[in-house]
């Protein structure tokens, strides 16, 4: 039965089918009549104090609980800082939906106030979007874009809704969606399938590579099965992280340029990498030239442009992971355990990750085996720098949904909002954002949001006055030179910071006070702020310099003579094309 | 290398910038784009050449398969397709010249369409190598101005590229 209402109306309505229980957004001028719609409405609106949190709360929301995340800006400014939100959901594949105030239709082009052409502007960094300019196609438009949002490759869909079209009123239908240019694959091809198997039986020294399309297709129980069924050991790729329980003797933990020292050495000594989901990233393969020499390579991915978009694929698998997964695990045959097993976790033994303890000075790694010893099942999102990676590193991840980190597009300030629209979706979660004393001071604003909406995330701030990796860069690349990279004790007092927002600040200065101020974060049911004062000197370890061969991995605070020379060399090449094209 | 792939795409406004966008971003070089309605108002079709190697035109198809208002991608294999191009050229024709241009004009089987004391334009169509033929013969006179539209391109035989 079809219904008469306003445009707003039908907005709501549609997300209401859609199944969205909360938004994360700010109103403005040409959004009255939306917000109006919102006031009437039972879904549940999150004011946030900056756009760009509001794109990162809908980020998180979407990574932690699988759904389609929604943000609502207003027109011009409001939309223009939802920009490096969207931007970050489409570089790690979340479904998200971003809805944009635009101004009269009939103002459009004209420069009116608080104009911005957002659907140009995000052309690039959204998987689609739409201006609408009736208010008939409302309902078939925000359909059409939570699907393509949540289906195939995941990504961000921008809808730009002019006032007029929300005010104008309309018939509610439902159409089906149609799209004939938009055919996402699905199902693996049987061929390849069998192929890709035949591979994995043939190979001697093989080596599973996980990125988040595992994550995306919830395929993780199918791999922890398949590298079970096979012996194969598995490293993930940041998206990838807690695909395959870490501390599972057939894990690898975290591949690449501060990946684990037996990761990288087990991808160039492989005779066949099997890629589920991940797209080969600079950050994962280091020199591309000679990254697994000797390996054929097998790729399951959902998206066809990713394979041999970076390095020549042997075998191509298009479709979804968990379908890809559940072929693969029909064609082969047990395999037990072989020397390769032997000789990766002989190098798992051998090079852990590690750091030196100090009894005075806390180590910003020790706050992380903290946090994993006091909420091991607590959900993590990070920062971007160094707290990211030893977030990464030192905690011990089992849970896909439960690291949230920006990969691709590497925020700053993502962490915290993407902790608040966590913990909403998974309030029954504890959520801690670790984060640096840079970037957190880049979304604190959303403290306010935190607070007066009743969210009691947690936020690790790894103080160790700098800009941390890009400093780290500047000791070995740059002869010391920190140009603009010591931010000494000039940031805000976070105790304070985090009081004057009606949040609980904590500080801790010696080693002997982390866990108590851990503890006593996790006991209160409210948004706390911990400040730990840790070592500016540290630096992320181990580390392959950029243009480096994965296998040149180095322990950054454990260098003999021999390797320091070497290192020198290598950070000699490194720094050449740093200046030139490649690198940071 | 050059490579010519026929898009078909959803006729709406948008599209072209979609696509032109796509092509900068991932760097990909265009030689010539031409676009135009089909027998379907709903779809516009594009003749684009690209230049570059066989890594880069998957990648190209590929990347512009992803399009949602993109319908369908194919290669024209150039030894089994026709193609053709439009070009009018206005060129300086006094008295003396005039006659010998008509002369060139004929042998290219182009036309003359707008005659003054001063110049001529000339219209011909053909595949590539024709038009730069004719512009360079034309070129002794001096040429004013000339527009060409990009190629258009279809597969000879049965075979059909449609939506």
């Amino acid at each position: 039965m079809s219904q008469k209402m306003t445009g707003a109306q039908a907005v709501l309505e549609s997300l209401k089918r859609e199944e969205v229980d909360v938004v994360f957004g700010l109103p403005g001028g040409v959004l009255l009549p939306l917000y109006d719609a919102i006031y009437q409405s039972d879904i549940r609106h999150i004011l946030v104090r900056h756009e760009q949190g509001a794109a990162h709360m809908a980020d998180g929301y979407a990574r932690a609980t699988g759904k389609v995340g929604v943000c609502i800006a207003t027109s011009g400014p409001g939309a223009t800082n939802l920009v490096t939100g969207i931007a970050n959901a489409y570089m790690d594949s979340v479904p998200m939906v971003a809805i944009t105030g635009q101004v009269n239709t009939w103002l459009i082009g004209k420069d009116a106030f608080q104009e911005a052409d957002i659907t140009g502007i995000t052309l690039p960094i959204t998987k689609h979007n739409y201006l609408l300019r009736s208010a008939k196609d409302i309902t078939r438009v925000f359909r059409e874009a939570f699907f393509i949002a949540r289906t195939g490759r995941p990504g961000p869909v921008l809808i730009d809704l002019p006032r007029d079209v929300t005010v104008d009123e309309v018939e509610f239908s439902w159409p089906e969606v149609e799209l004939p240019g938009y055919r996402p694959s699905f199902k693996a091809h049987e061929m390849q399938i069998k192929k890709a198997a035949k591979a994995l039986m043939e190979a001697e020294r093989p080596v599973i590579y996980v990125g988040g399309g595992v994550k995306y297709a919830r395929a993780e129980r199918e791999l922890i099965e398949l590298a079970v069924k096979i012996n194969a050991p598995v490293t993930t790729t940041l998206m990838g992280v807690g695909c395959f329980p870490e501390d599972h003797n057939l894990s690898l933990g975290m591949l690449g340029m501060h990946g684990t020292k037996y990761a990288n050495y087990a991808i160039q000594e492989s005779d066949l990498i099997l890629a589920i989901g991940a797209r080969f990233d600079d950050r994962v393969t280091g020199k591309i030239a000679s990254f697994a020499p000797r390996a054929k390579i097998v790729h399951i991915d959902v998206d066809p442009a990713e394979v041999s978009k970076n390095v020549r694929v042997d075998i191509p698998v298009v479709g979804d992971a968990k379908n890809a997964l559940q072929g693969l695990l029909k064609e082969v045959k047990p395999k037990g355990r072989s020397d390769w097993n032997e000789k990766t976790e002989g190098w798992k033994k051998d090079y852990p990750l590690r750091y030196i303890p100090d009894m005075n000075i806390i180590k910003p790694q020790y706050v992380i085996e903290k946090l994993c010893e006091i909420a091991p099942d607590a959900i993590i999102t990070t920062e971007v720098g160094q707290n990211q990676m030893w977030a990464a590193q030192f905690f011990v991840h089992k849970d896909p949904q439960k690291f949230i980190s920006s990969g691709g597009l590497g925020t700053m300030g993502y962490g915290f909002p993407a902790a608040i629209g966590a913990k909403i979706g998974r309030p029954e979660c504890d959520v801690i954002d670790v984060a640096g004393d840079g970037s957190f001071l880049m979304n604190s604003q959303e403290l306010a949001t935190a607070v007066v909406n009743e969210i009691p995330v947690k936020v690790a701030v790894l103080n160790n006055g700098c800009l941390g990796m890009v400093r780290q860069w500047q000791e070995l690349f740059f002869d010391k030179r920190y140009s603009a990279t010591i931010l000494g004790r000039t940031s805000p007092d976070f105790v304070k910071l985090a009081e004057a927002y009606g949040a609980v600040g904590l500080r801790a200065t010696k080693p002997s006070e982390v866990e108590s101020v851990i503890r006593a974060a996790m006991a209160v049911d409210r948004p706390v702020v911990m400040d730990f004062i840790v070592s500016p000197a540290e630096k992320v370890s181990p580390m392959v310099p950029a243009g480096a061969t994965l296998s040149e991995i180095l322990e950054l605070e454990w260098c003999d003579a021999d390797q320091y020379c070497h290192l020198e060399k290598i950070y000699a090449q490194g720094r050449k094309e740093i200046l030139g094209q490649e690198g940071f | 290398m050059k490579h010519t792939i026929a898009v078909i795409v959803e006729n709406k406004s948008g599209v072209l910038t979609r696509i032109a966008g796509l092509f900068s971003r991932r760097s990909f070089n265009i030689d010539s784009l031409s676009v135009g309605a089909t027998d379907n108002p709903d779809y516009s079709r594009m003749t684009i050449t690209v230049n570059g190697d066989r890594d880069i035109l998957e990648q190209v198809i590929k990347q512009l398969s992803k399009l949602i208002n993109v319908i369908r991608v194919s290669e024209l294999d150039a030894s089994e397709s026709v193609e053709r191009e439009l070009a009018v050229i206005k060129v300086n024709a006094d008295k003396e010249s005039r006659s010998e241009i008509m002369q060139i004009v004929n042998i290219f089987r182009a036309k003359i369409i707008d005659v003054s004391h001063r110049s001529m334009i000339i219209e011909v169509t053909g595949d590539e190598e024709k038009i730069d033929a004719i512009v360079q013969l034309l070129r002794q006179f001096g040429i004013k101005e000339l527009a060409r539209t990009g190629k258009v391109s279809m597969v000879r035989g049965a075979r059909v590229i449609k939506a």
